[in-house]
């Protein structure tokens, strides 16, 4: 039997059960579909924990007063402010602490900005000229306090991007504080929300200046001290150095007693990766049981429609085709049903990765991997089943099939 | 008790030497055994038969006499345990089952108690089936001409459920036809029809008798049976002649 005829009576077998070839190639449509959807979901997640990561600055260290637990897990924060500028000094020392790179004091409250056009109340934070290094942000215009400006108190203010806009103030315009004025010198570049804090909602002033007018406070008390150490790989040695000084300065003999916490982002890193390696794992889970049960489906209607058609078999058997056309007949059927499922299946998937994030507002970030394993493997079950079964009802002697219920 | 029925055969091989006409069927000892032991089952016994080109014969006999057993096997849809099978010339008892599909395709039509037409195809499309499974050139053309040949011409487009029972067998022997076989092979082509249904497919395998056509009916009804020249009749897995009436 030619390829051409095979393939005429094959696509003829299909026409003549519709029923039974949308079924199957539903079947398969979904199972892809579902998979490619899951794990593109997953995967979207996975990136946007990842960005949201790596947006808080890996190489940051936090202390904060209160009690070390252990490491990685922050104590309660005490209200007690037993960190100081000594503090700060005393980690700056490079010969005490070579693996630390920025250190920045920092103390924070809530005020009201006003500008000409608006007021928004927001977190403004007093720090140095090192708090962009250890937050790793840049500047979108302007220039970030200096030294200079910590000595002098001066009038300075450095905007995160929404409060820029909500503010409609760009560089040079005058805003004010509790009634000070003070002048916009620089905007930060926006960062995205890192999941706690909205990291472009707050204003940054000179340490100085905000004890001064918004938090008040002893000159020489801090709030937190950010640290950045000088690489992400020197974040271990970092802080036991930063640990050891504290414990040193604060005189404190056992740590178990110490009177501040470090946390550390890349210790928050590591457990959202491992949160993100769950989530992945339980994502593809869902997506190979979604395979597997789609797989099912074509199983059955293939396994049935064969059972149907073995008197079908038999009869095609007498008339004088061999088993071997009768499995390319077969074979032909179901890689036609696998072939549309598959690549509508896709289709599918590629809608619904378009439609999902304008409808739900849930990310889809659809990548080949996934497709590629679904089509494989539900195009395989239907090949699979598609053709095992006929080719056991082939070899049957024609009389049996013929007889078939 | 085997034979009885190598007499009965062997007392016509002689004319048939005679006679001009080629020996397409001839049986030598045939047995087909199922199962083993204290469950076996020897549904053909020592079945000889010699069956000449342009013969219309019947095998008669009651349910379970065997005689389905022999018609696949003279079908070639089974392969005798032990004994010989010659099919116009050609051993079949030691054919692969390529070979026999080849056989079956070139050789034999046949029509079945139950149609067996595909649901799914118009009765043109059913008649072309076995033209799929040789090199055919113009193969609407030669299902219609076997649709014609049945008077069906009006109906080739109708599906067989559309159709009646007669008309549904007139289609199964158009597609029997369609090869231009050497020989056709009815079993009970009549078992589920009506009698004026039964009587216009008699008369149709009568008439391809008359033209030529080598015909095997396999019934359980004498009246059946009578239409054919030559009348077996087949009991316990053995063959004896009989006089057609």
């Amino acid at each position: 039997m030619s390829v051409l005829r095979t393939f005429e009576t094959g696509m003829r077998g299909l026409l003549g059960h519709r029923l039974r070839s949308v079924l199957t190639t539903l079947g398969i449509l979904f199972g892809v579909a579902a998979v490619i959807c899951t794990v593109g979901i997953g995967t979207a997640s996975a990136n946007s924990v990842n960005s949201r990561i790596a947006a808080l600055g890996t190489n940051l260290l936090t202390v904060s007063p209160g009690s070390t637990v252990s490491f990685g897990v922050r104590g309660g924060a005490g209200s007690a402010n037993t960190l100081t500028m000594d503090d700060v000094t005393g980690l700056e020392d490079k010969s005490d602490a070579p693996d630390i790179g920025a250190v920045a004091p920092v103390v924070s409250g809530s005020a009201t900005i006003v500008s000409t056009s608006s007021n928004e109340t927001t977190t403004i934070q007093g720090s140095t000229a090192s708090w962009l290094a250890t937050n790793a942000r840049t500047l979108s215009s302007g220039i970030f306090i200096t030294s200079k400006e910590v000595a002098q108190h001066a009038q300075v203010i450095v905007l995160g991007a929404t409060t820029a806009g909500d503010l409609d103030a760009i560089v040079g315009d005058q805003v004010t504080i509790g009634g000070n004025p003070f002048q916009v010198i620089g905007i930060l570049t926006a960062s995205g929300s890192t999941g706690f804090t909205n990291s472009d909602d707050l204003a940054v002033v000179p340490i100085t200046t905000a004890q001064d007018e918004v938090t008040g406070g002893s000159p020489n008390s801090v709030q937190r001290i950010l640290l950045s150490a000088s690489s992400s790989s020197t974040i271990g040695s970092a802080y036991d150095e930063a640990d050891q000084l504290l414990l040193q300065t604060h005189h404190i003999t056992n740590a178990a007693a110490a009177d501040f916490s470090i946390t550390s982002a890349s210790t928050l890193a590591s457990t959202a990766a491992s949160v993100t390696t769950t989530l992945t794992i339980l994502l593809a889970s869902v997506a190979a049981i979604s395979l597997l049960v789609g797989g099912i489906g074509v199983m059955n209607i293939m396994l049935v429609s064969v059972t149907e058609r073995t008197q079908e078999i038999g009869l095609r058997k007498a008339l004088g085709a061999t088993p071997g056309d009768l499995l390319r007949q077969f074979l032909i059927e179901a890689a036609t049903l696998s072939f549309v499922g598959g690549v509508l299946g896709v289709g599918a998937a590629l809608l619904a990765g378009f439609l999902v994030p304008r409808l739900a507002n849930i990310a889809v970030t659809i990548t080949a991997t996934p497709v590629i394993i679904a089509v494989v493997v539900a195009a395989g079950v239907g090949l699979i089943f598609g053709v095992y079964p006929a080719a056991r009802a082939a070899r049957l002697a024609p009389i049996a099939a013929l007889r078939a219920e | 008790m085997a034979g009885s029925a190598v007499a009965a055969s062997g007392a016509a091989a002689p004319a048939a030497r005679a006679d001009v006409a080629a020996e397409i069927i001839r049986l030598v000892d045939v047995c087909k055994v199922y199962g083993e032991g204290d469950a076996e089952v020897r549904a053909v016994d020592g079945v000889s038969l010699s069956v000449k080109e342009g013969d219309f014969l019947a095998v008669m006999g009651p349910s379970g006499s065997g005689k389905s057993t022999l018609m696949h096997i003279l079908g070639c849809l089974d392969i005798p345990t032990s004994g010989e099978y010659r099919f116009a010339g050609e051993d079949v008892s030691s054919m692969n089952e390529r070979e026999l599909a080849s056989i079956r395709n070139r050789r034999i039509g046949f029509v079945f108690q139950q149609f067996h037409l595909l649901s799914s195809m118009s009765a043109w499309r059913n008649v072309e089936l076995p033209l799929l499974y040789r090199s055919a050139h113009d193969r609407k053309q030669t299902a219609l001409n076997a649709l014609a040949q049945v008077g069906l011409t009006a109906r080739v487009q109708h599906r067989p459920n559309q159709l009646s029972g007669g008309q549904q067998q007139r289609v199964a022997i158009a597609r029997a036809l369609v090869t231009d076989p050497t020989m056709i092979l009815a079993d009970e082509p009549t078992g589920n029809l009506d009698s004026k249904a039964s009587r216009e497919v008699l008369d149709i395998l009568t008439g391809l008798n008359t033209s030529g056509h080598t015909i095997i009916l396999i019934t359980h009804d004498p009246n059946v049976a009578g239409v054919a020249e030559r009348v077996v009749e087949m009991a316990d897995g053995h063959l004896r002649d009989r006089v057609a009436a």
